[in-house]
C-alpha cells in the first residue's frame, strides 16, 4: 500500500481531513484531522489496512481539547497521526475500542488525565490515579491561552528548529 | 491470595496481587474462576502511578532525564535514549559519532541485563531455582561495567543532549569483551540447562498463544510480538542512532507461543552481542559531547519518536510551544499496551499458566504505571 493509495482512500471518505506530513520533521507521513462524527469511519478503514494502534492520548488546548491516536505499519515504516478537536466544556468523543480493543486501556487513561468521555466505551472507570480523585492532572488553566496560540502556530507551520536560550 | 465465592457456587474470585511474587511489582489482577479455569482476569493499575508526563511539563528538558530512567528501571539507557534522540531531533543537535556508538554499546548492554533478570525470575516463577543464581552472576558483571563508567547500577542517567556525560576508557572496552566471551559460554549452558528441559517445555509450550491480528488490535510490540512472528523492530524498521551500520538479525517465533518468546528474548542476547562487538571494533575516535546552551528551547510543534526498548516500542510524543519546557509529553510505554491483552490471552486457562502468561510478557510495573 502505497502513501497516495491510502491518501485517496482516506479523501474518498473524507475530503478536507488528509495532510502530508515531513516524516524527518514530525514523525508522521500523514497528518489527520477528523470530526468526531467520522472518527470510527476513518478508523474502521486504518483497521482493515493493516495499522496497529501506537496509542491514544490528548493535549489541552483551551478552548478545545485535542484528541490525538498514533497509529503505524509493521510492513514498511509507516506512521499517521490523527487529531480530533472536542469543546472542553463538552468532551465526548466515541470509542474506538470495538475496533481495536488496545484501545480500551488508552481511551480509560485519557479519562483519567483529562475527563473525556468516551462513548459506548464498556468499562470507562479511572485506570491509573485512585477511584475517589475528583481531579483531571492534566487539564492547563485558563491563564494559559497565550502560550496555547504558539502551539496553535506550530501546527500550522511544521517543524522546529533550535533556538538558543540564556 | 484472597478467595470469595459467588452465591451460585461455581465461579469465584481471586485476588493475585498487588503483592504476588509473579507480578514482578504492584500489579493486581482479579481473576473471576470456573474451577481451575480462569473465566476473566481484570488487571488493576496505578499502585506505582508517579505522573511522569504532569512533572515532565514542569522541568526544563535537561532536569527531567532523572525520571526518564525511573520508568523502567531494568533497561533505563533505552529510554534514556529515546528522550536524547527526541530532544536531539527537535532541536536540530548533532551529536559526535563517537557517543552515537558509545549510546548504542550501552543501550545493548543493558537490555542484555534486562533480558537476564526476565530469564532468572521467569524460570523461578516457573519453580525452576537455579537460573537466576546464574542469571545474576552474568548480569552483575554488566552492572560492574557500566557503574564504571556511568557512576550508577540500575536507574542511569548517562546521556545528555549532544553525547554522553563521560568518555568510555580502555578497561570498560577490555572488560566488555571478556563480557562478551564469557556471555556467549553462558548461551550455551543456559541452553542445555532450560531450553530443553520438559518441564520447562511442558509449562510454556502452547500456552498463551497471540494471534498475529491479536498482537495487532492491541498495539503489541517487542518480543511479544516478534514471538508471533512478525519482524518487528525500530531498530531495523525505523532505524535510529547507528543501528543501520551494524549487521544483526531479528529473531522471531513460529506460534506465538509463551515458548516462542522465551527464544526470541535468549536469541536476541546473541544479536546484542554481536552489535555490540561490531560497535566496539570500529569505535571512532573524537570526541564526545558537543557543547550546547544550558537551556535548549524548542520551536512550537509536535514530533513523535520511538525507539526499541527491551520491552517493545517507547516513544514520545512531545508538544512544543516554543518555551524553555515542553507543553505537553505523552510517554508510550510497551508493557502498557502488551498488558492489555492480558485479559483475552487468559480466556480459558489455568491459574498456574497465568503466572507462566505474566512472565512471558516481562513486564515493568513502574513503566505502566509511570
Amino acid at each position: 500500500m502505497s502513501h497516495d493509495a491510502l491518501k485517496q482512500a482516506i479523501q474518498t471518505i473524507l475530503p478536507e481531513a488528509v495532510k502530508d506530513s515531513s516524516y524527518n520533521e514530525t514523525g508522521h507521513h500523514l497528518d489527520i484531522t477528523v470530526s468526531s462524527e467520522s472518527l470510527v469511519q476513518l478508523v474502521e478503514v486504518l483497521d482493515q489496512k493493516g495499522f496497529y494502534l501506537v496509542d491514544v492520548t490528548a493535549v489541552d488546548l483551551i478552548p478545545e481539547i485535542e484528541v490525538v491516536y498514533h497509529f503505524a505499519l509493521w510492513q514498511k515504516l509507516y506512521r499517521i497521526i490523527v487529531r480530533a478537536y472536542i469543546p472542553r466544556n463538552h468532551p465526548e468523543i466515541p470509542t474506538i475500542s470495538h475496533i481495536y480493543p488496545g484501545a480500551d486501556w488508552h481511551e480509560r487513561e485519557t479519562f483519567d488525565f483529562f475527563g473525556i468521555k468516551f462513548l459506548n466505551h464498556p468499562e470507562l472507570k479511572r485506570l491509573l490515579l485512585p477511584e475517589d480523585a475528583d481531579f483531571h492532572p492534566l487539564l492547563k488553566k485558563e491563564s494559559l491561552l497565550e502560550k496555547v496560540e504558539a502551539v496553535r502556530s506550530g501546527f500550522r507551520k511544521g517543524g522546529c528548529r533550535i533556538t538558543y536560550g540564556d | 491470595m484472597e478467595i470469595s465465592a459467588d452465591r451460585d457456587g461455581n465461579t469465584f474470585y481471586l485476588n493475585m496481587g498487588p503483592q504476588h511474587p509473579s507480578t514482578h511489582g504492584v500489579l493486581r489482577v482479579i481473576l473471576k474462576m470456573n474451577g481451575e479455569y480462569i473465566q476473566e482476569a481484570e488487571c488493576v493499575l496505578g499502585y506505582i502511578h508517579r505522573m511522569h508526563e504532569k512533572i515532565g511539563e514542569s522541568m526544563f528538558f535537561s532536569q527531567f532525564y532523572a525520571y526518564m530512567s525511573r520508568m523502567d528501571y531494568l533497561s533505563a539507557m533505552a529510554y534514556n535514549h529515546g528522550y536524547t534522540g527526541l530532544i536531539e531531533k527537535m532541536a536540530g543537535i548533532e551529536p559526535p559519532l563517537r557517543a552515537e556508538y558509545i549510546r548504542v554499546i550501552t543501550v545493548e548492554l543493558n537490555r542484555i541485563s534486562s533480558h537476564l533478570v526476565w530469564l532468572g525470575a521467569y524460570l523461578l516463577d516457573l519453580g525452576a531455582f537455579t537460573p537466576i543464581m546464574y542469571a545474576f552472576d552474568d548480569r552483575e558483571m554488566i552492572l560492574d561495567l557500566l557503574e564504571s563508567i556511568t557512576g550508577s547500577r540500575l536507574t542511569y542517567s548517562y546521556f545528555r543532549f549532544g553525547g554522553v556525560c563521560k568518555d568510555i576508557d580502555e578497561d570498560f572496552i577490555r572488560g566488555t569483551r571478556a563480557f562478551i566471551k564469557k556471555m556467549r559460554s553462558r548461551l550455551k549452558m543456559y541452553d542445555t540447562l532450560v531450553t530443553k528441559n520438559v518441564i520447562f517445555i511442558g509449562r510454556v509450550k502452547d500456552i498463551g498463544i497471540i494471534s498475529q491480528d491479536m498482537a495487532r488490535r492491541y498495539g503489541a510490540t517487542g518480543p511479544v510480538l516478534r514471538g508471533s512472528g512478525i519482524e518487528y523492530d525500530i531498530r531495523k524498521n525505523e532505524p535510529y542512532s547507528v543501528y543501520p551500520e551494524f549487521d544483526f538479525d531479528i529473531p522471531t517465533g513460529s506460534t506465538g507461543d509463551a515458548r516462542d518468546r522465551y527464544l526470541v528474548r535468549v536469541a536476541e542476547i546473541e544479536q546484542s552481542l554481536r552489535i555490540i562487538e561490531q560497535a566496539l571494533d570500529r569505535l571512532p575516535d573524537g570526541p564526545y559531547r558537543t557543547e550546547i546552551p544550558p537551556f535548549i528551547e524548542l520551536e512550537p510543534g509536535d514530533c513523535y519518536f520511538p525507539v526499541e526498548s527491551a520491552r517493545g516500542e517507547f516513544g514520545i510524543y512531545l508538544v512544543s510551544n516554543g518555551e524553555k519546557r515542553p507543553y505537553r509529553m505523552k510517554l508510550r510505554t510497551p508493557s502498557f499496551s502488551n498488558l492489555s491483552l492480558f485479559n483475552e490471552l487468559t480466556k480459558g486457562y489455568m491459574i498456574a499458566d497465568a503466572v507462566s502468561i505474566l512472565g512471558s510478557l516481562d513486564l515493568v510495573i513502574p513503566e505502566i504505571d509511570r
